[in-house]
């Protein structure tokens, strides 16, 4: 307000009158009524818009942001943010302490030379940093006339003068540019070599004396030509240390020993607590000696007593540190590699020929070690057989390696349910229990989710990972997880119940041998979950031919394990499943409680619910069977439900497959883009394999494609046993609602089509299939009819596969395509 | 579209109206209104050879005024361009008469159409459709789900697809945090792609639909953009925006939103509305069962016939489409069609093929009846399956050519 105030001192009262010193005056020191509203409504609305970040401002700073900008919202939220939330970084460089601050304005020189800096003349015209006191003995410690190597007494150097001073002068070194900077370093990497000849040179006469020396073998190791890159290397990493104090790594790892597992989760949270606290934490007065005793003689220094090239000298950073080494993103090492167009042109070299292959992999290879000749050919072979691009394949008979391969059984099982009917607590419960979880992990989660008022989803965490799903405790997408017991392992599909998320639902459901169902059976929620998704999934599960079903009657210990209550439902459900042409055999119910963990593992010890003596749920899991027998024979297929980037290779797809087999360095196909690639790798569950068979959740390592080629639904086939892609199908649809020519949704797995129901060839018999009428204009609920579906665009769908039909929000139809 | 002239000259018979496109929009009225066989006459640029008496050629562009007899017509929906072409008509000093010339018709430059065949009602119809004036700005729409959004304009009388996002959002194998940078990355594109193809330098209402959270979350990227950027324009479209809930990310679920509560508050007199309601109408019939619903050319034909479609309830619904047949055959019987049911005293509705209610009527054959009493097997001749049949093939045929001329 000081404007406000320079008026203020003209006493308002005096000029009342005057053209616009009244309104100053109230504003000053009372603002008219209209103001103060608008003030009063103007903060409000400011703070709103801010959120969370409205804390860091107080109530005066906005309002007198909102007086300048003449109660402009727009430009006051972003002065704020700019000036008080996000400033930009000079001026937390004057708040942070003395001492680091070089690291923000000057930080090429803040490292390596800044402490000497204390001395020179305050011309400078740089901003002299204040430093503590040093006593002076340690500031001489390494200087040349303190600790010469007798060997190099006479040897002469041409004294390294500062370059690049514009000023020139005693100044110390002048602020370089970033051009500047490189040349110096380059003609200083070329003085050193040189440097390094002579020494050579001298060595080779003095070599009786001192054949010892350990300093000077490890002159005269590296070859001039690989010289360069390796003093770069090594020069940067010795820098890295020093010039990152706050580096965001180095932070956590002060801060959060505690948490200091890797957990994305924690590191999530964590870095909302980091963006908080000063960007800057002080160095501690230890630290800052031992950072002193390494530092570089001056470059005043050098230009008195010379480059000292003592035993020290080999290590010592001659190249200034650049600017942005202090930024936190900067990775000393990011050239230090082989770019990746590089890369990419050696790959292709040696694929188009393999005889330029093997002195270009070699100098690769010797970048970082400089190996005996035997031992580079050796590496060289070793990285042909890495890279080259069909990987072999072993032509192994993988269903023989299968029968004899003594795995456990795998079964994959999706998790359904109404929402809120507490599938994925029943989960993130199961897998603590089997230690499959840490106890500290949930602990963890549940401090987070206290903090957000919503403990009780602490539990569900373990399969919502995204920030999304936290944020409103609802799950979005299928969570994969694995667990094992001593005969199983076993795949996690953990389903939303949510009705907009149907179709990842259906795409969890396609890749289940079998499912459990979670009913709540709290008052009321049991009602609402029949009519809801409690129904539409029991549909879907059946229409996409999962047989077995073990359902949880979950939160029985909301309503004290009433046995009444339990039968209720199970007679209501089964009458329904059975209705649906589920065997009685393949459904069991089991009461229990997600949320506490009873029945799931361990019985339940509650009194209330002695009357329970069938099988806890784990037990219900581990006798179950896969629903069909598995497609061994069949030609290769496997639905493609994720795509991503992993250890594994560039571009890694994930699902599960359908039928038949697969072994490294196969070709297959990518449909419906066409696209030929090999297998890298397989991994099964989470062991790598060199094979993979009909009913496994594998994800495959992919070569020679592009990722821009393979989508989330895609189809993955052999080259020799390509699958159809087309536009047009005939299909046995059994019809849930109405079926008329509409544009309806297709569903397999991930794939999700838009399309049209083109005609309605005939209605069918639902027991013998026999044609009851003949182009009728409409399919009633729960007749069978065949009908045509064209889609928007080709899709690779073939006979025998099992598709959903959906429009507007509602499952309408399941169907089997012809 | 304005009205330039409109009389009977004296050298020929038939009335001739000139017409002036004033927008986009009108291009696709003009569309609607030029058939083939029309004598269109409008500027054109011909490049002329003309040979010297040494026999050296020289070519020059020039510009004249062309009379056309159109053979055909091409629409682009996206940029509005309207083709007109087929052989001179008219003497011209350039141009011999009979040669063939495409013309571009273009906004702001008027046209002269010439009917030889007169003006039948819905030729008239669309006329005056074409000349009301109510040009209350056309709705952005944005239909989305994780990872696609599709860009829609929704005017009057057509919805345009503008353009489709297509970002690939890691799943939940990945960080938590690539998930979030997955999303923002879409988000982005989408934006800057909606700011790109949408004019919102005037206030336009802006519908975001999508299945789950998405929109609200777009709506709410769009508003925290426009704070940082601080950035005017973004910050009134955010709260221009309409959060609708939507079933699913692909284009066909324009139907339920423009039926939303949301939707219908604010435009329910804009035509789609309408449309969607009598498509509804007649899919409810339809779900009864009863048999006072039908669909296809040869069933509502036979109903109209034995005046099914009268007063008390019968309504007919017929998709533009069908009067832009290239036969003029065709064309006349399903005027016939409309003038009979209107004399009978029913409701005879031409509907916009290029809205989503239109769509869903071209599954049915671009024809649907709700009759005033039921009437059965209507479609049990087993001629009629034949004619069925190529009654299907045809409009095949026909969608096959929807599908270059529209995106849709």
């Amino acid at each position: 307000m000081s404007r406000h105030r320079i008026v203020h001192t003209f006493n308002p009262d005096d000029i009342v009158s005057e053209f616009d010193g009244e309104d100053y005056g109230e504003e000053e020191d009372e603002l008219s009524p209209e103001d103060r509203v608008a003030m009063t409504n103007g903060t409000a609305e400011v703070r709103m818009a801010l959120g969370s970040e409205s804390s860091k401002v107080t109530t005066e700073q906005i309002q007198e942001s909102l007086w300048h900008y003449y109660y402009d919202l727009d430009k006051t939220v972003t002065y704020l943010m700019k000036t008080y939330i996000a400033p930009p970084p000079k001026p937390v460089a004057k708040k942070a302490p003395e001492g680091i601050g070089a690291d923000h304005g000057r930080p090429a020189f803040g490292d390596s030379l800044g402490y000497d800096m204390g001395p020179m003349p305050p011309t400078s015209h740089f901003p002299v940093i204040q430093r503590p006191k040093v006593s002076h003995s340690r500031f001489f410690d390494d200087m040349p006339w303190l600790n010469v190597p007798q060997d190099r007494l006479t040897v002469f150097i041409q004294p390294d003068r500062p370059r690049g001073g514009l000023l020139g002068g005693g100044e110390g070194p002048p602020k370089m540019s970033k051009l500047q900077a490189l040349a110096a370093a380059r003609k200083k990497k070329n003085e050193e070599k040189k440097e390094q000849d002579k020494a050579l040179q001298t060595e080779k006469g003095i070599a009786s004396l001192s054949i010892n020396d350990s300093t000077q073998k490890e002159n005269r190791k590296p070859p001039l030509s690989s010289l360069a890159k390796r003093q770069k290397t090594t020069d940067q990493s010795t820098l890295q240390p020093h010039s990152q104090p706050s580096a965001p790594t180095n932070r956590r790892d002060h801060q959060s020993t505690g948490q200091n597992e890797s957990s994305v989760d924690a590191a999530d949270g964590l870095d909302r607590g980091h963006a908080d606290s000063p960007v800057n934490p002080p160095t501690k007065p230890d630290e800052y000696v031992a950072l002193i005793q390494t530092v570089a003689p001056s470059a005043f220094a050098q230009t008195l007593f010379g480059s000292a090239p003592d035993a020290l000298g080999s290590h010592r950073p001659d190249v200034y540190a650049m600017p942005h080494t202090s930024s936190s993103s900067f990775f000393a090492q990011a050239f230090a590699e082989p770019s990746p167009d590089d890369i990419v042109l050696a790959a292709q070299a040696k694929a188009g020929k393999k005889t330029t292959a093997a002195p270009k992999a070699a100098k690769k290879s010797q970048k970082d070690k400089v190996t005996p000749e035997g031992e580079v050919a050796k590496g060289v072979s070793g990285l042909e057989i890495n890279d080259a691009p069909p990987p072999k394949s072993k032509g192994l008979d993988v269903l023989k390696e299968f029968q004899n391969s003594a795995n456990k059984r795998s079964i994959s099982f999706v998790v359904v349910g109404h929402v809120d009917a507490g599938k994925s607590t029943l989960m993130g419960r199961l897998l603590l229990e089997l230690k499959f979880v840490e106890k500290h992990t949930i602990d963890r989660y549940r401090k987070q989710a206290e903090k957000s008022g919503k403990q009780s989803f602490a539990l569900a965490w373990v399969m919502d990972q995204r920030s999304e799903e936290r944020d409103r405790g609802v799950t979005i997408d299928i969570a994969t997880n694995h667990f094992e017991t001593d005969k199983t392992s076993f795949t996690i599909l953990d389903a939303p119940g949510h009705r907009d998320f149907v179709p990842n639902m259906i795409a969890g459901a396609s890749q289940a041998d079998f499912a459990i169902l979670v009913i709540d059976a709290d008052t009321g929620a049991y009602e609402k979950g029949l009519k809801g998704q409690t129904r539409e999934h029991i549909l879907l599960l059946r229409s996409l031919g999962v047989q077995r079903l073990i359902i949880g009657v979950n939160k029985l210990d909301v309503i004290r394990w009433k046995k009444e209550r339990f039968e209720e439902i199970s007679e209501y459900i089964g009458g329904f499943l059975s209705g649906l042409g589920f065997q009685g055999k393949n459904v069991t119910f089991i009461p229990i409680s997600g949320l506490n963990g009873d029945n799931l593992v361990k019985r339940t010890e509650d009194e209330a619910a002695s009357w329970y003596t069938g099988p806890t749920l784990i037990e219900a899991l581990e006798s179950s069977e896969p629903s069909a027998a598995r497609a061994l024979k069949k030609p290769f297929r496997m639905a493609i439900s994720e795509v991503f980037r992993s250890q594994l290779g560039t571009t890694t797809i994930a699902g599960r497959i359908d039928s038949g087999s697969i072994q490294i360095g196969d070709l297959v196909l990518v449909e419906p883009s066409g696209e030929e690639a090999y297998i890298k790798s397989i991994m099964v569950d989470s062991d790598v394999q060199d094979w993979a068979v009909a009913g496994q959740s594998v994800s495959i390592a992919l070569t020679n494609i592009d990722p821009i080629h393979i989508r989330v639904g895609d189809m993955l086939c052999h080259k020799t046993q390509p699958i159809n892609c087309s536009d047009t199908f005939v299909l046995k649809a059994m019809a849930f609602a109405h079926l008329m020519p509409m544009p309806v949704d297709l569903h397999r797995g991930r794939l999700h089509a838009a399309g049209q129901i083109q005609s309605i060839t005939s209605t069918l018999d639902k027991s013998t299939g026999a044609i009851v009428k003949k182009k009728p204009r409409i399919v009633q609920p729960g007749d069978v009819a065949r009908v045509v579906v064209k889609l928007a665009s080709k899709a690779p769908l073939e006979s025998g596969q099992r598709v959903v039909i959906r429009s507007g929000g509602e499952t309408i139809a399941a169907g089997l395509l012809e | 579209m304005k009205l330039v002239s409109r009389k009977v000259p004296k050298t020929l018979e038939e009335e001739t109206v000139s017409l002036l496109p004033e927008d986009p929009e009108d291009m696709w009225h003009a569309y609607n209104l030029i058939l083939p066989g029309d004598i269109i006459h409008a500027h054109a640029i011909r490049k002329v050879v003309s040979t010297s008496s040494t026999g050296s050629t020289a070519s020059e562009r020039v510009h004249t005024e062309l009379a056309i007899k159109v053979k055909s017509t091409f629409f682009d929906p996206v940029i509005s361009a309207l083709r007109v072409s087929g052989t001179v008509a008219a003497e011209n000093p350039h141009v011999t008469l009979g040669s063939h010339h495409t013309l571009d018709l273009d906004v702001n430059r008027a046209f002269t159409l010439i009917k030889p065949d007169g003006w039948d009602s819905i030729a008239k119809a669309a006329l005056q459709e074409s000349l009301a004036d109510d040009k209350n700005g056309a709705m952005a729409a944005v239909v989305m789900q994780e990872g696609m959004a599709n860009i829609c304009l929704i005017t009057q009388f057509r919805t345009v697809l503008k353009v489709r996002v297509e970002s690939v959002i890691p799943k939940k194998r990945d960080l938590a945090s690539d998930q979030d940078a997955g999303m923002r990355r879409f988000f982005e594109k989408t934006l800057s792609t909606l700011v790109r193809t949408m004019d919102f330098s005037e206030s336009r209402p802006l519908l975001l639909a999508s299945p789950g959270f998405v929109a609200t979350d777009f709506k709410k990227y769009i508003a925290t953009q426009g704070r940082d950027k601080a950035d005017k324009i973004l910050t009134a479209v955010a709260k221009q925006a309409t959060v609708v809930h939507a079933n699913s990310g692909h284009v066909h679920s324009l139907n339920e939103i423009l039926k939303s509560p949301e939707v219908l508050a604010k435009m329910k007199d804009m035509k789609f509305a309408r449309e969607a309601q009598y498509v509804d109408q007649f899919f409810d019939m339809l779900k009864l069962d009863d048999g006072r619903a039908w669909y296809g050319a040869s069933a509502v034909e036979k109903a109209v016939s034995d005046g099914a479609v009268g007063p008390g309830g019968g309504v007919l619904l017929v998709n533009n489409s069908l009067f832009r047949s290239e036969d003029l055959g065709v064309r006349k019987k399903y005027v016939a069609l409309v003038e009979k049911v209107r004399s009978d005293g029913g409701e005879a509705r031409v509907l916009s093929s290029d809205h989503e209610s239109g769509q869903r009527l071209s599954m049915l054959g671009d024809i649907a009846a709700i009759l005033n009493y039921p009437m059965l097997d209507l479609d049990d001749d087993g001629e009629e399956e034949d004619a069925e049949d190529e009654d299907i093939e045809d409009r095949n045929a026909r969608e096959q050519q929807d599908m270059m001329d529209s995106v849709i």
